[in-house]
């Protein structure tokens, strides 16, 4: 078994692999120098599998690059993979979330973006369209920028339900459509927004950090939000805190285990104004019954005073059994766990802050 | 006319390694009309460059005979014959 992670970086992409059962790895990179990579895919609905690389130059664009041969070589269209129409007055900043579509469409990938949309490829992420029905949803005037800009972050196809797809904006929210993305509904009841003094829990504004889901508990969500950390059990419609028994409700990660729909991680900082994980200490949460109870995870983590936080989506499991976990942060240090968070390995140190991982068994 | 372009080392390789390419357009041509050529032959090159909705990005300058093209008309900075255009990387990052 190979395993491949990916870590994007604010200043590339860099590739470790392990074929030792993730106890050793070798890294290459930067791929994509001085570009930061938000997002990344690994796409194994298809033959070969295929890489997807979000990059943005903050001197020459965004753009998204393809590999099929795990990263050897890349590509990249000559025209733009993900322009905003020209009717829309928009361009494109950012891409947040390159989010392969069902088992079944293997050519379909979303790609959330900013300023907030969603678009969508047929062809396997060469091309995207943009997703007219959230573009002109009569709430986008007030969604809000924050601090990372005004984007859509997640994007979550439903594994079955062919026209069912749900996405996550800061600020703005948890939305969902029924009819492959022609309408949308706001989907945040349950979910406080203390940041408006006049009602805290409004339709939409929600800052919503990352949204999981389980493919096999369709229904079931996870969402680690800006101060709040909730569950749904009835496809989104309804949030309740299970936030209980974590040191802080906030952070940025939120991740599903891939195989046992109950068990969850995050990675909890003190608090919006504190951005540091509470008591300095590098450690990971898991919740085995969905959010009910909570255990910090820590062995082999840093014991000296950590300082770094663990953006949304720097955080991510692999798809082996038992599956592995892994987590960046913003001192550049990447670990992986191999045996479901009980304990962590250093897998690359030193590196530019760490903006995404994913990982996947590649053989 | 004729006006030549000349791109720094990162975009060479969007333009099959060329360290200048030469440009011929019509009398009066500006500064977008060159761009609007490059982008039908080196489109990855002109993305680069512009936004897809035609503004130059904010951290890549470009200089026509000298002259920053921000302050010489943008886009519609006249051209001329002979001229050349550098496109250079903003001294910007961390």
């Amino acid at each position: 078994m190979t395993v491949l992670l990916a870590i994007g970086t604010g200043k590339g992409l860099f590739l470790a692999r392990s074929a030792d059962d993730r106890r050793n790895w070798q890294v290459s990179g930067p791929h994509f120098p001085m570009t930061a990579v938000y997002s990344f895919a690994i796409d194994t609905r298809r033959r070969p599998t295929r890489l997807l690389a979000g990059v943005t130059s903050s001197h020459f664009g965004p753009s998204v690059a393809t590999s099929d041969d795990l990263g050897e070589t890349w590509d990249e269209p000559e025209h733009a993979p993900i322009a905003f129409p020209a009717d829309t007055k928009a361009a494109l900043e950012q891409v947040w979330q390159l989010a392969p579509g069902r088992a079944g469409e293997p050519d379909v990938v979303y790609a959330g973006v900013q300023p907030s949309a969603l678009f969508r490829s047929q062809d396997g992420g060469r091309s995207f369209e943009l997703v007219r029905g959230l573009w002109d949803h009569p709430h986008r005037p007030q969604w809000t920028p924050g601090f990372g800009g005004k984007a859509v972050h997640t994007v979550l196809p439903h594994p079955t339900e062919a026209d069912e797809l749900l996405v996550a904006m800061s600020t703005g929210g948890v939305y969902r459509s029924k009819d492959a993305g022609a309408s949308w509904e706001a989907s945040n009841t349950g979910i406080r927004a203390y940041f408006m003094p006049e009602n805290e829990y409004p339709e939409f504004g929600q800052c919503v950090h990352k949204v999981a889901q389980n493919p096999d508990r369709p229904e079931r969500y996870f969402a680690q939000n800006h101060h709040g950390v909730y569950r749904s059990e009835d496809a989104g419609a309804t949030w309740s805190s299970i936030a209980d028994g974590l040191p802080s409700d906030f952070g940025f990660a939120m991740v599903v285990h891939p195989h046992r729909p109950e068990v969850i991680y995050n990675f909890p900082l003190h608090a919006d104004g504190r951005r540091f994980p509470p008591q300095e200490r590098c450690r990971v949460y898991r919740s085995e019954d969905a959010g009910g109870s909570w255990s910090a995870l820590s062995a082999g983590l840093p014991e000296q005073p950590y300082y770094a936080s663990v953006l949304r989506d720097a955080m991510a499991c692999d798809d082996a059994d038992p599956a592995g976990v892994y987590f960046g942060s913003r001192a550049g240090e990447v670990y992986a766990s191999a045996d479901e968070g009980e304990s962590w390995r250093l897998v690359a140190a030193h590196l530019p802050d760490v903006l995404c991982v994913r990982a996947a068994v590649v053989d | 006319m004729r006006v030549t372009v000349r791109l720094p080392g990162v975009l060479r390789s969007d333009c099959g390694g060329a360290r200048t390419l030469d440009a011929q357009l019509a009398d009066g041509a500006t500064l977008g009309d060159l761009f609007e050529q490059l982008a039908a032959g080196y489109p990855r090159l002109e993305r680069r460059i512009r936004t897809e909705q035609g503004e130059l990005r904010r951290y890549v300058n470009v200089f026509l005979d000298g002259m920053e093209s921000r302050g010489c008309g943008g886009l519609a900075a006249p051209l001329r014959d002979g001229g050349e255009v550098y496109i250079i990387a903003s001294v910007a990052g961390g």
